[in-house]
């Protein structure tokens, strides 16, 4: 295998861009090699032109490179059809779409079981079923960030009909036992989704091992271009949905009082597809394959032990990170707060005993300390308003990694905080 | 140092020792302005005579730009005519603080400013009601 610092040189973000910036914001998207880059480069330079029912050869072709992609994905994945993969623009659209296709057959008094630590996208979907009547409801965690699995089972009832939960959360890096989660739905008659944004970039992830019976994840976090992801579904369930949205490509026939509707994946892809899309993701799953995701979740398992090693020997004595320490059941995600500071609403009243000013630096602070040496990380609620708030806290900061990262980076991660720490004391 | 380093220097000093921090007991106006995304909050009390701020007081927590601007604010407009107030906009802020600030940023400097606007409107609104 090439070394870390060799594929670090496969992307001209960090040699031609002009920028000595130590990226680790990777939980929200990813830089991207010249591989994918280039696929998407010689995709408009050879083959741009519109997918499906084109005629002549340019057409075919652009519609061969498509489903060859969608092959390759699908594979990826463990996925032995590809007609199990739709491409959607994202997780997020993914979920939206199971939410609105499976929301149909959903009555009042259905149960959705999401956890606490969902990101919006898995929550505010379920949370349009609320007019019908469903209910939506959360198992907790235990106080180290993994899954409490007694709340998760007393929550799951015979009326939940759907449970849908993150793999690896992107807040505290649990990476949590989704077999154990699908085998107790599935056992319960419900059906388990799986929200993968966070674990199929990073490790090895298998739909036929996971027993999922939907699973979402987005091409831009994976190296791939943004506006691309996939939707797996096991092929009965998947085709048995209604349509999302309806145009062009989802249909089969079309007259003025009805239509019928194609197959799946077809049935969930109106509209021109985003085939450059498909293209540099095929051509960012070809690039992680040599790597092998085995080694890629080594690498980031290194660094999460590493990070933890250099939290001890800071001595910061403000610092508190989130999530469990075993790099086991840990992906490469790393928040934290300098000193904590509770959330509160509009209701409360703020009294004078209630002033932190100096005891804690607001992540906002901490993300513009880092800034400040070019360290860029995120802080805010990360798109998990409701974790955040379980955490009892206004916001986090969180630098999260990838197979660009070297242990030299949480160096700096660690240098910068101490320099901050220092300049709000 | 560049401007942008004393500038921030002057920001954290207003941020580790307040001016104006307390609250005023028979305060005129009292709001509580914030911000649900990052939790940035910002509690004015302010005493009203003559169509003049005589006094203004906040106490409130968050990230540095929140906390310093609303003291670098109260100092700016105490003793300050309603109708001066009135006429402070977001760029007069941004001057004020003389930092390059990202839009996420913006927001935080912004927050007291419209709490005292509201403030001033609530004045306004009550005195109408022929109170």
């Amino acid at each position: 295998m090439r070394s870390w610092q060799q594929i670090k040189g496969d992307f001209p973000f960090f040699n031609e861009s002009g920028k000595s910036l130590t990226f680790l914001d990777n939980a929200a998207t990813t830089q991207k090699p010249k591989k994918v880059i280039d696929a998407i480069v010689d995709y408009y330079t050879r083959w741009n032109s519109n997918v499906h029912r084109g005629i002549y050869r340019l057409s075919e072709e652009a519609t061969d490179h498509y489903e060859k992609a969608r092959e390759n994905i699908a594979g990826f994945i463990g996925s032995r059809d590809p007609r199990q993969l739709a491409f959607v623009r994202n997780a997020t659209e993914a979920l939206n779409l199971l939410a609105y296709s499976l929301g149909h057959g959903l009555q009042q008094g259905d149960e959705v079981l999401l956890t606490i630590m969902e990101h919006h996208s898995n929550i505010v979907p379920w949370q349009f079923l609320q007019e019908k009547g469903v209910k939506v409801k959360f198992a907790d965690i235990n106080p180290d960030g993994t899954l409490n699995m007694e709340d998760f089972q007393s929550k799951l009832t015979k009326k939940t009909r759907i449970v849908s939960a993150t793999h690896c959360s992107n807040l505290l890096g649990t990476v949590n036992d989704a077999r154990e989660m699908g085998k107790l739905a599935h056992d319960n008659g419900s059906i388990f989704i799986l929200d993968a944004a966070q674990s199929v970039p990073h490790m090895p992830v298998d739909v036929h091992m996971l027993d999922c019976d939907f699973m979402a994840f987005s091409g831009h976090k994976m190296l791939g271009p943004m506006g691309i992801g996939g939707l797996y579904g096991k092929y009965e369930l998947l085709n048995g949905l209604p349509p999302f949205n309806g145009g062009g490509e989802m249909i089969r026939e079309v007259y003025t009082d009805h239509s019928t509707y194609a197959d799946a994946p077809e049935k969930f892809e109106a509209g021109t597809p985003n085939v450059e899309g498909a293209v540099g993701l095929s051509a960012a799953v070809d690039y992680l394959k040599v790597i092998g995701m085995e080694n890629v979740r080594e690498h980031e398992k290194d660094l999460i032990s590493y990070t933890f090693r250099k939290e001890e020997e800071s001595g910061i004595v403000m610092l508190k990170s989130y999530g469990p320490k075993n790099p086991e059941i840990r992906g490469g995600i790393y928040t934290f707060n300098l000193g904590e500071i509770s959330p509160m609403s509009l209701n409360d009243n703020l009294k004078n005993s209630d002033i932190s000013i100096g005891s804690s630096i607001h992540p906002h602070d901490v993300a513009s300390g880092l800034d400040m040496d070019d360290v860029a990380v995120r802080a805010g609620h990360h798109c998990a308003m409701p974790l955040t708030h379980r955490l009892n806290v206004v916001a986090t900061s969180r630098a999260s990694y990838y197979i660009y990262n070297f242990r030299e980076d949480i160096d700096k991660l660690f240098e910068s905080l101490e320099r901050i720490r220092r300049l709000y004391a | 140092m560049t401007d942008e380093e004393i500038n921030t220097e002057i920001l954290l000093d207003h941020y580790r020792n307040p001016h104006n921090h307390g609250q005023i007991d028979d305060a005129s106006e009292k709001l509580l302005e914030f911000n649900p995304v990052c939790g940035d909050t910002v509690q004015l009390t302010i005493k009203i005579d003559n169509d003049t701020v005589s006094d203004i007081k906040f106490i409130g927590r968050g990230c540095s730009v929140s906390q310093g601007s609303a003291s670098m604010l109260t100092d700016k407009v105490k003793g300050m005519k309603i109708e001066e107030i009135k006429k402070i906009n977001e760029e007069d802020i941004i001057r004020m603080l003389g930092l390059k600030l990202g839009p996420s940023r913006e927001k935080c400097a912004l927050l007291s400013l419209n709490a005292l606007q509201k403030c001033i409107a609530n004045h306004e609104k009550k005195a109408q009601g022929g109170n």
